[in-house]
């Protein structure tokens, strides 16, 4: 299946948002992770096979320029709910990746009647009940995202022998999540207060080895989030999309078209 | 010429093979290997050291600060700068310095400063750094933010001292509503700043562009000469020529009265195997947003152990080979160092005594030798070659107080 991606370019808050766009149907946000993203994933090409999936960089990620004032997650979801009212677009599903997870509960703590319905995978952004979220500051550019595969076999088969070029964004996106989430880090201590009033129907997706964000979180989110479903993923770490992209694409298809 | 002694006061009393074991010394190396009984045995001996080195003739003391390892027992500076006010009589104290970025409040940093120059009668020279990116992760500062917050911080701290209070501060990582410190340096305008630094350029350029002194910590002599360059280039810009009085220079020295005993007790300066802040994981050294952005490439290499630590890793033989560390008889020391100091031309100078388990009555015979013998031989070597220091070239505390820069003296009248 070839899917015709468009890249376009967006003046949004004062710098350039790149957004990856393919596919027709009813409009899914996909906000990648704390990493970055890849231009094209597997996950991303099914899902534009039934859907119409924007892939925006967060600013200062990938190809997106950095705003120097940003300070917090919902500084991001702020300037990704700007690109969606330029866009002219309405009832869009949210799906939320680790830390895009975080930066789409803001988006819907904010705007709690906006979105058509929200999948959270892995989630940053709220304080785990037991362990810590996985500090990305004391480990090795390899070793952080290497650790979020439960199959090291998966790891290798998305970013095969890791380039310098590769290293170089790694160290641009962490040095990101510093700007904007380092103390507390990765979590935001207002939002499961400010979640109760979203009316968009929630998924919550964990893998069941994730070890960058305790699955202990999962029950926060379902009790912030009123009537979350939560599907947990087996053999899986915590970037699913990427370990496991069938079956989430299958989970999230499930989910954006059931009534 | 200015010459200070330097320890930094090793915490060297716990079992090595566990930090072998471990595969680190800092940062993470767990605290349980902190013996406090021993520690403040260090504590009261290196005190005795500096009351001896002042006793011996040296100019300055110099000190700082880390936090999360064995390798430096001060994590607050301004303690032992604030004991050595009163228990020392003449020597400058040099802090080198206070890592402005780890401070939450500079108005409080400045009154702690300003309460040392006053105790100590104006003897404080008020270095600052933007501290090592091991010591963010130990403080939880944010490395992204590092050289915005030295910077900003200088600016509070240098309006407290040149300007009356009170006034409000809204700067962009820091807010004050009231900064009116009772409690400002006895030293007008202010007390000598100096900046130390190893490697980064934007640093080096910014202090050229404040007029302070760099003091270059421990680089080798090409290095060295490399961050003199660009001083000076950047000194040019902004109307003044760099001379001996805006460089410093820590270099690692060890003397005793016979070589053998100084080269065995030199190989104490690699007791953390060769790192000066302690065997470490490269990303804790260089966090995201820590480091310069042109410097990315070559420190993500190193973090994943594809390239050469980018500051080099050389061996204790190699060292001594480029005079980065210097070992002998007070006469084979006088000599090395007279060509380092022609070769570098520097004002003012650390000597980076003792390290490691270099034993007591050995540091003390250490100190004295550097004090009666090799300094003296140093200082008269120095005023031969025109070096002098901040205080002898009367240099201007801080650029916009030069006299010699027109462009200056016209917007002042």
């Amino acid at each position: 299946m070839s899917v015709a991606w468009t890249d376009t370019t967006h003046q949004i808050a004062g710098g350039k948002l790149h957004l990856s766009r393919a596919g027709s149907g009813r409009p899914l946000l996909i906000l990648h992770h704390d990493i970055g993203t890849a231009d094209r994933l597997p996950f991303y090409d099914t899902l534009a096979g039934s859907y119409d999936v924007l892939v925006p960089h967060h600013p200062g990620w990938g190809k997106s320029e950095r705003l120097a004032w940003m300070r917090h997650p919902r500084d991001i979801a702020a300037v990704h709910a700007w690109l969606l009212s330029e866009l002219g677009l309405a009832g869009v599903t949210l799906v939320g990746l680790g830390f895009g997870g975080w930066i789409a509960a803001e988006m819907a703590s904010q705007a709690p009647s906006a979105y058509r319905k929200l999948v959270l995978v892995g989630p940053m952004g709220i304080k785990p009940p037991e362990g810590f979220i996985y500090d990305q500051a004391i480990v090795s550019y390899i070793d952080y995202p290497a650790d979020g595969f439960h199959d090291k076999a998966a790891f290798a088969r998305v970013y095969g022998d890791v380039t310098t070029d590769q290293l170089e964004q790694w160290d641009l996106c962490r040095e990101m999540v510093f700007r904007t989430a380092w103390k507390p880090y990765m979590y935001s201590q207002a939002l499961p207060h400010l979640l109760g009033g979203v009316r968009s129907p929630a998924l919550v997706v964990w893998g069941d080895d994730d070890k960058h964000v305790p699955i202990s979180a999962a029950a926060v989110w379902q009790q912030a989030l009123p009537g979350a479903k939560l599907e947990t993923m087996a053999a899986c770490g915590h970037y699913v999309d990427m370990e496991k992209p069938d079956e989430l694409a299958r989970l999230v298809t499930n989910f954006v078209n059931a009534n | 010429m200015h010459l200070m002694y330097f320890t930094e006061q090793p915490m060297a009393a716990y079992d090595a093979q566990e930090g072998l074991k471990y595969g680190a010394t800092a940062l993470t190396f767990s605290n349980r290997h902190f013996n406090p009984a021993e520690a403040s045995r260090l504590y009261n001996e290196y005190l005795e050291e500096y009351v001896l080195a002042e006793e011996s003739g040296v100019d300055g003391i110099m000190l700082n600060e880390h936090h999360n390892a064995p390798f430096c027992m001060q994590p607050r500076t301004n303690m032992f700068g604030a004991i050595l006010a009163a228990v020392t009589k003449r020597v400058k104290i040099v802090f080198l310095g206070n890592p402005l970025p780890l401070s939450e409040n500079p108005v409080q940093l400045s009154e702690e400063i300003s309460m040392i120059d006053m105790i100590s009668k104006g003897r404080v020279v008020s270095g600052f750094v933007r501290g090592g990116g091991q010591e963010q992760l130990a403080n939880g500062v944010n490395p992204a933010f590092n050289r915005e917050r030295f910077v900003e911080a200088h600016d509070l701290i240098t309006k407290i001292w040149t300007e009356p209070g009170p006034f409000r501060w809204e700067g962009t990582h820091y807010q004050h509503r009231v900064v009116n410190p009772w409690a400002v340096p006895v030293q007008k305008p202010y007390p000598r700043v100096w900046i130390p630094g190893v490697l980064s350029k934007e640093t080096v350029i910014w202090t050229a562009q404040q007029r302070y002194p760099y003091i270059a910590l421990n680089t080798a002599i090409d290095a060295t000469r490399t961050i003199w360059d660009t001083y000076s280039k950047a000194a040019a810009d902004v109307g003044y020529t760099a001379g001996p009085e805006n460089f410093g220079y820590l270099i690692r020295v060890h003397v005793q009265d016979t070589e053998e005993k100084a080269l065995r007790n030199a190989r104490q300066f690699m007791w953390m195997q060769g790192e000066f802040t302690g065997l470490a994981h490269p990303v804790w050294a260089n966090p995201a947003g820590y480091f310069s952005p042109s410097g990315r490439r070559g420190f993500v290499e190193f973090a994943v152990g594809r390239a050469r630590n980018p500051r080099g890793q050389p061996t204790f033989e190699e060292q001594v080979r480029d005079t980065m560390i210097v070992a002998g008889t007070p006469d084979q020391v006088i000599e090395r160092l007279k060509h380092l100091i022609e070769q570098t031309r520097p004002g003012i100078m650390g000597l980076w005594g003792n390290d490691g388990t270099v034993p007591r009555e050995d540091r003390r015979r250490c100190i004295e030798l550097l004090g009666k013998e090799v300094m003296p031989a140093l200082r008269e070597h120095g005023a031969k070659l025109g070096l002098k220091d901040p205080w002898e070239a009367n240099a201007p505390v801080h650029l916009r107080y030069s006299t010699d820069i027109p462009t200056l003296r016209a917007a002042a009248e």
